[in-house]
């Protein structure tokens, strides 16, 4: 009944997607904000430098917004071409914050982008800024929604399932809203946006340094990333999104695989720096651990355990076995929607469904399911244990040394002391890919993470795929390959091109504008 | 909070709504989009072209993006089902559209004629696919698409990507790249300088005619030759959202049966000619500002035109027309139709305003002159 081969490639495909998506938008997040910075400062001192190094640092914005928004419209289409029934099931909940976003932020963002190209000579200097200042909030704000809906597939708080539509539907909007995972994972990614775009200004200017070129705007393009980067990248460290794992049973079992957590430690538990999981072992060889700080970070506390692995499953298999009776309490009810045995049934063990879908994957009739596919369904729900624990401590590592490029670039930009430190600028420079592997990483422990759920506890990923032909989505997922390699080539070509004419060699702006210091 | 029954209107009102919007206002971009290669013969005169909707064209788009968030919001089953079902022509589309903001944005940075022209196709394929599209779509829903449900309630597609250029579609795209060609060429008039303002005039007049005599046949053809879809059985206006409770019966004409008992509405087709001949004299006589305004008429009038025939059904199933998916049986749950509906009526006043201020701010005619001032802005 479930067509797994049709169910991993139209993942991969989301997937691949998405991750390229997020290339762009941590981008167009920084650059954006960094952009009102920039034309503040001209905007208050009145400084042509300023407004050059708006002028030039926003081409590089728009050629990355322009892929961003190619990109995202896919991210749209494919819930319901390739997620359908994820759409039905959840689109009562999940739908709203989507067109709330497409209403408030990228109405907004998508309006003012153009002015901010064509309006420099139309608008007075505070209208322009303020135009830029609209963009940055658009696309600010455009996170928070689509992290709003992406925090309901992490913690789907305010809905019910009904049997009578055969869906989630929407009890509270206010818990969807106040979703104390959106709350950490706003933050956290749009922090981690900041980052990128400050680490990208931070290294085009350094090799314009390395260079001797474009000294002035270089200089101070860097003084604007190391002090909004290094603000930036202590938020994304202090505020990491891992103070919303203790919501719920999944969320908790996403922090057990990243610390390849097995059995639960005494509170508090230590953080693992260094080991290796071994899953069919079900433990982690070599471990490094340092005592008390999981324990503090996860829980906030010193008395709260945090779960192991084993503990989560024996958890899972108990709401398996309680699922299996909701499953076949909602078959009675789609028979005869009027039976008060089956309704009661129901109610009792409605919150478990979702576990009892786990078994679709095994059998077409949850009932039916021996003792081993109910263990087989329990396991099912740990996620990728080595991935994730890699992943996080990549992505960790990662921000650390954010923090120190930060705040030696701050240093030296305060002391003026570029030149004679190249081993920094080189440092800075070939820093360049790193806030994205970063931003990657975070992405892939928290949807991989996720796993085997797309909506945790609710509906499992492979009941969620569209009913088509799996040549359909190989065809698409071809095509995609194809066209945003294409496309990505073409896009790094032009960022080179641009970047290598520098805001002095690009004669892009009217001539009496060009020469100006 | 009003009853299930006005949510359910209200929020079939709003699609309309959305998707007129839609048309007027992406759709000046797409029309420009897939005509600006034969309006503009130098590349001077193709960057005023481009230029006239360099800057708004990316807001223009989020009126398809919002009509889509809202039918995921208001309607997941049509989204469900007919997102998955078109699954192979939604993705040319997607192509089509992710063609765009790159080519936009990309076109102008090298000078280099090839690198233009390559840049110039991709936004002319831009332009005319989505607006054949659409069309094409349309046709289909009077068609009817081949769907079901099955036990899960998961939409189950029996059809193929061919299965969709059926002769009828294939006139309703024409319909819709016509009249969007009509509104492009009408917009290019009014804001782009010699000669491209007079070539876009001339051409949107014969658009104008194509699009006509199409509409008409379309209708001739949904008239006489067409099966149309009724509910037979009570329609359960307040009920549950469930596809699988009702009766449909397929009728030859059936189509036209709102038309019958309420014969108010043929004013919506009646103003999309009108206004449209309207459109092609006054381009005649060199009068582009009013002409947007009876160009924009056509559209609201041709969209409402195949609302109404279709309503209440949005999108019927050939396979098995009980389960195609009516606005009573296909919406999201009150409470969510109600806080969408609170929350479109807050903001889209505030988009409207600064879209408006948007436009006041880049007034005036884009002329040859000014182009040759800069080496291109995007």
């Amino acid at each position: 009944m479930i067509d797994l081969a049709l169910v991993n490639v139209s993942r991969l495909q989301f997937a691949l997607t998405a991750l390229y998506h997020f290339l762009f938008v941590p981008l167009t997040l920084g650059l954006s904000m960094i952009l009102v910075i920039m034309e503040a400062v001209y905007v208050m001192t009145g400084r042509e430098i300023w407004k050059r190094m708006t002028r030039f640092w926003g081409l590089l914005f728009g050629i990355n917004f322009a892929m961003g928004v190619a990109t995202g419209i896919t991210m749209e289409f494919q819930f319901g071409t390739n997620w359908a029934y994820y759409s039905h099931y959840v689109g009562d909940i999940f739908g709203a914050p989507l067109a709330i976003e497409g209403l408030m932020a990228f109405f907004l963002e998508a309006t003012f982008v153009g002015l901010f190209f064509f309006g420099w000579e139309r608008l007075s200097r505070v209208g322009h800024l303020a135009v830029t200042a609209l963009v940055a909030l658009g696309s600010s704000l455009s996170a928070l929604w689509i992290l709003i809906a992406n925090a309901w597939m992490q913690h789907p708080v305010g809905a019910q399932f009904n049997p009578e539509t055969m869906r989630m539907e929407l009890l509270s909007f206010s818990q969807v809203l106040f979703n104390p995972v959106a709350q950490a994972k706003f933050v956290h990614t749009v922090a981690a946006g900041y980052v990128v775009g400050s680490v990208f200004v931070l290294a085009v200017s350094a090799w314009y340094l390395l260079r001797g070129r474009n000294v002035d705007i270089a200089k101070r393009s860097m003084a604007v990333a190391a002090s909004f980067g290094l603000a930036c990248a202590l938020s994304v460290a202090v505020l990491g999104d891992e103070s919303g794992y203790l919501a719920s049973d999944n969320q908790k079992m996403k922090i057990a695989a990243i610390e390849a957590e097995w059995r639960t430690e005494e509170p508090p538990a230590g953080f693992t720096v260094f080991g290796f999981p071994d899953v069919q072992a079900r433990t982690t060889h070599a471990e490094l651990k340092v005592p008390w700080v999981l324990g503090l970070i996860a829980t906030r506390s010193v008395d709260r355990p945090v779960l192991g692995i084993l503990d989560l499953v024996a958890r899972a298999r108990v709401r398996i076995e309680s699922g299996i009776e909701a499953h076949a309490a909602l078959r009675s009810l789609r028979a005869d929607p009027t039976d008060a045995a089956a309704q009661a049934r129901f109610a009792a063990h409605r919150a478990d469904l979702g576990y009892g879908l786990l078994l679709l994957r095994y059998v077409s009739d949850p009932t039916t399911a021996t003792p081993a596919q109910i263990e087989e369904a329990a396991w099912s729900t740990v996620p990728d244990v080595p991935v994730l624990f890699w992943s996080f401590r990549v992505m960790v590592g990662l921000g650390l040394f954010f923090i120190l490029l930060f705040a030696t670039a701050f240093y030296l930009s305060a002391r003026h002391r570029f030149e004679q430190n190249r081993w920094f600028l080189r440092m800075a420079f070939f820093s360049l890919p790193l806030p994205w592997i970063a931003a990657e990483l975070g992405w892939i422990v928290a949807e991989y993470g996720r796993q085997p759920w797309s909506i945790d506890g609710l509906l499992p990923t492979f009941l969620g795929a569209s009913v088509t032909a799996a040549s359909n989505v190989w065809l698409s997922l071809t095509g995609f390959v194809i066209f945003y390699s294409a496309l990505a080539v073409v896009d790094v070509y032009l960022l080179v091109r641009m970047i290598r004419g520098g805001p002095d060699g690009l004669g892009y702006w009217p001539p009496e504008r060009a020469g100006v210091p | 909070m009003p009853d299930y029954e006005t949510l359910r209107l209200t929020w079939w009102l709003i699609l309309g709504a959305l998707l007129i919007g839609f048309a007027i206002m992406d759709g000046f971009d797409l029309g420009i989009g897939a005509t600006f290669r034969f309006l503009g013969r130098t590349d001077e005169e193709r960057r005023a072209l481009l230029e006239s909707i360099e800057p708004v064209w990316e807001g223009n788009q989020v009126w398809f993006i919002l009509a889509g968030g809202a039918v995921f919001a208001a309607w997941p089953l049509l989204y469900a089902a007919a997102f998955s079902g078109l699954y192979l022509a939604m993705f040319v589309l997607l192509l089509a559209l992710i063609l765009r903001p790159v080519g936009f944005m990309f076109r102008n940075k090298i000078p280099d004629p090839r690198w233009r022209n390559a840049w110039d196709w991709a936004l002319l394929i831009g332009g005319a696919v989505p607006a054949l599209l659409f069309g094409v779509a349309f046709g289909n829903l009077f068609l009817g698409l081949p769907f079901h449900f099955d036990e899960l309630q998961r939409p189950v597609y029996t059809g193929g990507f061919f299965g969709l250029l059926h002769p009828f579609a294939l006139l309703a795209g024409v319909v819709s790249l016509s009249m969007l060609i009509m509104h492009g060429s009408v917009y290019a008039a009014l804001k782009v300088g010699e000669p491209m303002s007079g070539r876009a005039a001339a051409l949107g007049r014969v658009a104008a005619l194509v699009y006509a005599i199409c509409f008409i046949a379309a209708g001739i053809w949904v008239a006489s030759a067409l099966a149309g879809h009724q509910i037979v059985s009570q329609a359960n206006v307040l009920g549950p959202s469930n596809p699988m409770t009702k009766h449909v019966a397929v009728n030859q004409g059936a189509w036209l049966g709102n038309y019958r008992t309420h014969g108010i509405l043929w004013l919506a087709p009646a103003i999309a000619l009108l206004a449209a001949g309207v459109t092609w004299g006054l381009l005649g006589a060199r009068r582009p500002g009013v002409a947007f305004v009876s160009s924009c008429l056509t559209l609201a009038g041709t969209i409402l035109t195949a609302g109404l025939a279709l309503f209440p059904f949005l999108m019927p199933s050939s396979a098995q027309p009980d389960q195609g998916l009516t606005v009573w049986d296909a919406s999201s749950s009150a409470p969510t139709l109600f806080l969408m509906l609170v929350i479109v009526a807050v903001f889209l006043p505030v988009v409207l305003a600064y879209t408006a201020w948007v436009f006041r701010v880049l007034r005036g005619r884009i002329t040859l002159e000014e182009i040759r001032r800069h080496a291109g802005r995007y």
